[in-house]
């Protein structure tokens, strides 16, 4: 959590403002059990009116000065709290954009938005109420304590006493609930990963007609969820009750020793009444920051768990150079090379892919094709370094792609993921995603080139048309027609096609190749697919099976050596011949 | 609108009634405990009179009766607090159910058109401020409302001209109070909506952040994010700091009241109606009276808040949730898979028809292809079945039943259906197979897995069928995700049969291997088919060409060769580069 405090830098002021104010309007109330006394022991007895009413306006006057300072505490601390906030929140959401594959496959999605929002929301909460109190509570209590000194050092060292086992009581509950604290978020966290769930999956769920068992899960984990945060309140609950016991018991000793001293003509009754003046705003001021407490140490759970993900560091090794060394090392053509790459999931038992080794000339068309589960999708995701390969090397253009930076790497390439997926926007600021000034003429020429422009020239907004989450309003073909137009804007030197074309019917798949091998720039381009009719005019295919490579070569040459390629292409020509 | 949120937070209270009334009756005892506590102070210190003039044993007495209360009112206060926390949090829970009810029965045209992201952030943000704000409420405002009630009645017993003094000014801190709540609503409730829009970026941003990052386009989201993040910075500071300002007006009205008090108790004092024991008493009651006061305006603006959460809540609740199913809607039995559609037209936007007059037969048994250019309707047409969306005119029979008139459960458990896009819950491989069939044995289980051969690359993982899927199942390829969807229809067997693109990320080896089971499969079951791949359409019993929402033609392949029409010219572009491939 104290790591978090560096987002404080630009606040200081505040945050040193902020509980001064708040000081300044605690030690006005500390002199208010001054002024009573005076009351009680001068104004009373001598009936001076006069002086009564001075003492009663004074009252008055440190009330407005109080006000004063309290609405500029109050002010400065919710502008750092917010502002703090929205700090932590913007470098999380940035940091969240540098973990790679590896690391969000193992947080998850939903966890990360629950860190997003319930824990920021939290944290925001106890900076404000931390910056009100964090002087102000413990200035109050020393303070009564000082000034109970100034009046009897006997009586007050009970004072001296109190207020250690108040603080042990306060951090002991703190430390125990903490924990306890941070399993309910993570239990939150699977609440609102079933909630999405239950969103993204909402057509299976009714096809199964499993929304009965589904409201069921859900209440399961809800109701986890409702035992954890009332064992955590019963622990927090505490707080209050013990100091009321622990001051109260003081109040007693207090009142006790007073008596006695007055017994012995040491003190005045109207001293033990400021003594006992005194004990009670400490009890006041305890009682308020019981509440208060259990709100920090909420935000001290959630600020740890923000932590943890600033602690996530992408596993991709880390890399010196500049984005126009990469811009340099394309600009003649992209070549790349899979130099004996093994390469593992995390945790998996098993490797994905297993000693491959290939090289892929500039303007060469390469196909990847394999059974269900054979390392397709995980050998070109080692291109862009979606992940790093486990051993051995990938090179782009005789270089590691370790030695390029990621988001320059992957602005150079032009991928189509196998899912595809649009965001809400326009068909303009989807196309825009990897080249933002692009001309109009650019994203038509991409549109054409993915056999989009038809169906986009057909809409009444054309490329300002608007895209919903998801790209929901569009059909299975057309999005995978705009992700491929979208990987295209900016003519990049390297093509990945990740089995893009699985929706498109043969005559566009067709089409997409032929525009595809026409491209100016001759890019070094790599297609994923099951169909060997989308594969076999590529330059040369390669053929994995369970994660290794099995055959390389053209089409012909596969045919007459590569049994495994001859299986699939007799899957898929055989059984139609036979048929007809 | 206010009231109406407050009225539904009542009824959820409703059946913690007891509950509420036992925390009432502690906070009512408790309280008066702790009011009686400074009274036998001030007693004790009034045994205090000067040197050699302490009554001690009167003064242990008062200490001890003291400490007592003092106990007793710490017990009932934690006790509260643990009723407290159970109503809080069980409200809370019962709205999070009802929400995930909710989500059930909302129609598809609602989930597909609102960003998931908001809606998770009602679900999520919004009912835990709205926690944070009843728990708070409960514990001050009871408390609050019964000390202020308390103190009043034992400073009556001690002085009641003070105490009409304290009674006529301390409400001028609650009209401050309103006065300031009562501009926070707005505010509150513009971060609550900034927080929703916030959010729906963060899902979509974060949820797909592969592709995010696939094109390097975490600046932009970056920016995207920036700028609600920002509005969201300016409105949470106006609400978090206008409902602060709550708290230090009412302090200070209230340190004046006390100063007024001070000064009525010193004259009262002077003129001998109080003694000196007596005063410090009365001011100590002071103090306290006000202090629930102001607690009770930072609840107000607490309150505030939670009210806006809870009305967000309480929107979505409020969403028009599908046409319930008749109440006296049949539950359909195992059907033959007779399909009728009559007249039937369907549009998702009123102004743009998609699908118009649409007429269908399919006898039980019949294996129907669907054909045509994307965007056509095809997709459409499974979601009408499926009941999905109810159409705008015209029927659907199945068996002669109007699918209006039968239970949406009974009519999907008829249907087993594979879509494009595989979803898998979070939970284990077995988990997700028997979805369909619950009380499947093991042997079921692993012959339809042998079956669609998924069998072979489920061994393979860590832990087998208990193998745990994380929440997208990310760590599976496309294929095999679509293998374990398959394999879930081949367990339960429902007599109708859609599959939308069921084997596109599949292997075609893998394919032609489950193609027999599929065949299987088909037998005896009307199926509806969309598929690229030419071997499945040929081998159906009819072939729909479906071209903006119209079934133009339908034949056999033969048949609708031989027309000449708009299938040839779909079959020639589409297939012959296939057909030529197999020339080689």
């Amino acid at each position: 959590m104290f790591k978090l405090l560096r987002f404080m830098k630009g606040y200081q002021k505040e945050c040193v403002l902020a509980p001064l104010f708040k000081m300044l309007e605690a030690f006005l109330e500390l002199l208010v059990p001054l002024v009573v006394a005076a009351v009680i022991d001068n104004g009373i007895p001598h009936k001076d009116t006069g002086y009564l009413i001075r003492m009663c306006l004074l009252l008055v006057f440190f009330g407005l000065l109080g006000l004063t300072c309290s609405v500029c505490a109050q002010y400065f601390a919710a502008k750092t709290a917010v502002g703090f906030t929205a700090k932590v929140r913007h470098a999380l959401f940035a940091h969240m954009q540098s973990l790679s594959y590896a690391e969000l496959d193992r947080i998850g999605t939903s966890s990360l938005i629950t860190r997003m929002t319930s824990d920021t929301n939290q944290i925001q909460n106890g900076v404000n109420l931390t910056l009100r109190l964090v002087l102000r509570s413990p200035f109050v209590v020393f303070g009564a304590m000082i000034m109970a000194f100034t009046i009897d050092v006997k009586a007050a060292s009970i004072f001296a006493l109190i207020i250690p086992v108040l603080s042990v009581i306060i951090f002991g509950i703190m430390l125990r609930s903490i924990p306890l604290y941070r399993q309910v978020q993570i239990r939150l966290d699977q609440v609102l990963s079933l909630t999405r769930q239950n969103l993204t999956g909402v057509r299976v769920i009714r096809a199964f007609c499993k929304e009965e068992e589904q409201i069921h899960r859900f209440e399961e984990k809800n109701n986890k969820m409702a035992a954890e945060q009332k064992h955590v309140g019963r622990i927090s609950a505490l707080l209050n009750p013990f100091t009321y016991v622990v001051i109260n018991l003081g109040i007693i000793g207090l009142v006790y020793t007073g008596a006695v001293r007055v017994d012995a003509g040491v003190l005045t009754q109207g001293a033990v009444v400021a003594l006992y003046n005194y004990m009670s705003q400490i009890l006041v001021e305890l009682i308020k920051l019981a509440n208060l407490i259990i709100n920090i140490t909420k935000s001290i759970a959630c600020g740890n768990r923000v932590q943890a993900i600033f602690e996530e560091h992408s596993s991709l090794a880390l890399c010196e150079e500049t984005c126009e060394s990469v811009a340099e090392a394309f600009a003649k053509g992209a070549c790349v090379e899979f130099d004996h790459v093994t390469f593992r999931y995390r945790d998996a038992s098993a490797d994905m892919l297993h000693d491959i080794c290939f090289t892929a000339a500039a303007g060469e068309t390469i196909g990847v094709i394999g059974g269900t589960g054979s390392g397709k999708s995980s050998l070109v995701s080692l291109i862009p370094r979606f992940y790093d390969a486990t051993s051995g090397s990938v090179k782009i253009c005789n270089k590691n792609v370790k030695d390029f930076p990621p988001d320059a790497l992957r602005r150079a390439i032009g991928v189509v993921p196998q899912h595809p997926v649009l965001f809400s926007g326009t068909i303009r600021s989807n196309l825009c995603f990897r080249k933002e000034d692009a001309t109009d003429e650019e994203l038509w020429e991409a549109l054409s080139l993915a056999q989009a422009e038809d169906f986009v020239r057909r809409l009444p907004d054309g490329l300002d048309a608007p895209v919903s989450q998801g790209g929901k309003n569009f059909s299975g073909g057309q999005r995978q027609r705009l992700t491929i137009a979208r990987a295209l804007v900016g003519n990049p030197k390297l093509l990945i096609l990740d089995d893009s074309a699985s929706a498109l019917d043969y005559a566009t798949d067709a089409a997409l190749r032929r525009a595809l091998a026409s491209l100016p720039q001759n890019p070094c381009c790599f297609l994923v697919s099951q169909r060997t009719a989308s594969l076999m005019h590529a330059d040369r295919i390669l053929v994995l099976d369970d994660g290794k490579l099995v055959g390389e070569g053209t089409h012909e040459q596969l045919l007459s050596f590569c049994k495994v390629y001859r299986e699939i292409y007799d899957s898929q020509f055989k059984k139609e011949a036979h048929t007809k | 609108m206010n009231r109406e949120t407050i009225k539904r937070v009542l009824n959820y209270l409703g059946s913690y009634r007891r509950y509420l009334a036992f925390s009432l009756l502690l906070a009512a005892v408790s309280v008066a405990l702790t009011l009686y506590v400074p009274i036998r102070v001030g007693q004790a210190i009034d045994t205090i009179l000067g040197k050699g003039n302490v009554d001690f044993s009167a003064l242990f007495f008062h200490l001890a009766v003291a400490g007592g209360c003092a106990l007793c009112a710490a017990l009932l206060q934690w006790l509260m607090a643990v009723i407290n926390n159970k109503i809080t949090y069980e409200v809370v829970r019962d709205i999070r159910s009802d929400a995930m009810k909710h989500i059930q029965k909302l129609p598809l045209s609602y989930l597909d058109s609102h960003a998931y992201g908001d809606i998770v952030s009602r679900v999520i943000a919004d009912v835990d401020q709205f926690a944070d704000g009843l728990l708070m409420g409960f514990t001050n405002l009871f408390t609050g409302v019964i000390t202020i009630l308390g103190t009043l009645v034992f400073m009556l017993l001690l002085d009641p001209l003070i105490t009409l003094v304290v009674v006529l000014l301390t409400p001028l801190s609650l009209f401050v109070a309103r006065f300031i709540a009562n501009h926070t609503y707005e505010m509150f409730r513009a971060q609550s909506v900034t927080r929703g829009q916030q959010t729906a970026v963060i899902e979509e941003m974060i949820g797909n952040q592969r592709v995010v990052q696939a094109f390097a386009y975490e600046k932009k989201a970056l920016a995207v994010f920036d700028e609600v993040n920002d509005r969201l910075a300016k409105c949470s500071l106006q609400a978090t700091f206008y409902s602060s300002l709550v708290n230090p007006t009412t302090r200070f009205v209230n340190s004046t009241v006390y100063a007024a008090v001070a000064l009525a108790g010193a004259f009262a004092a002077i003129g001998g109606s109080i003694t000196i024991g007596g005063l410090s008493c009365f001011l100590s009651y002071a103090g306290q009276y006000a202090k629930p006061f102001n607690e009770i305006s930072g609840v107000v603006a607490e309150l505030q808040n939670a009210l806006a959460c809870a009305a967000r809540m309480f929107d979505f609740l409020d969403s028009t949730a599908q046409t319930p199913d008749d109440p006296d809607a049949a539950v359909l039995q195992t059907v033959a898979g007779n399909v009728e559609l009559s007249q039937v037209s369907f549009s998702y936007k009123p102004e743009q028809s998609l699908i118009e007059n649409l007429n269908l037969q399919v006898e039980a048994g019949r294996r129907i292809a669907i054909v045509g250019p994307t965007g056509c309707g095809k997709t459409t047409l499974i979601n009408l079945l499926m009941r999905f969306y109810d159409t705008v005119q015209g029927d659907i029979r199945i068996d002669g039943h109007s699918v209006r008139n039968v239970t949406r459960a009974s009519l999907r458990k008829n249907f087993g259906m594979v879509l494009q896009e595989t979803w898998l819950m979070q939970g284990t491989i077995r988990e997700n197979i028997v979805m369909g069939k619950p009380d499947a044995t093991e042997e079921e289980m692993i012959a339809a897995a042998k079956a669609s051969h998924a069998h072979s690359f489920i061994l393979r993982l860590p832990k087998g069928y208990d193998t745990v899927l994380s929440e997208n199942g990310d760590e599976l390829s496309q294929g095999q995700k679509q293998l374990l969807c398959i394999t879930r229809v081949m367990l339960c067997l429902p007599p109708m049969l859609i599959l939308d693109e069921a084997t596109s990320s599949i292997d075609t080896r893998t394919e032609i291997k489950i193609q027999d089971a599929f065949s299987r499969m088909m037998k005896g079951r009307t199926s509806f088919i969309v598929a690229h791949r030419l071997s499945t359409i040929r081998d159906a019993d009819r072939i729909l060409v479906m071209k903006d929402g119209h079934i133009v033609e339908q034949g056999t392949h033969q048949e609708l060769l031989e027309q000449n029409g708009f299938y040839k010219h779909l079959y020639e572009s589409q297939f012959a580069p296939v057909a030529s491939g197999q020339t080689r």
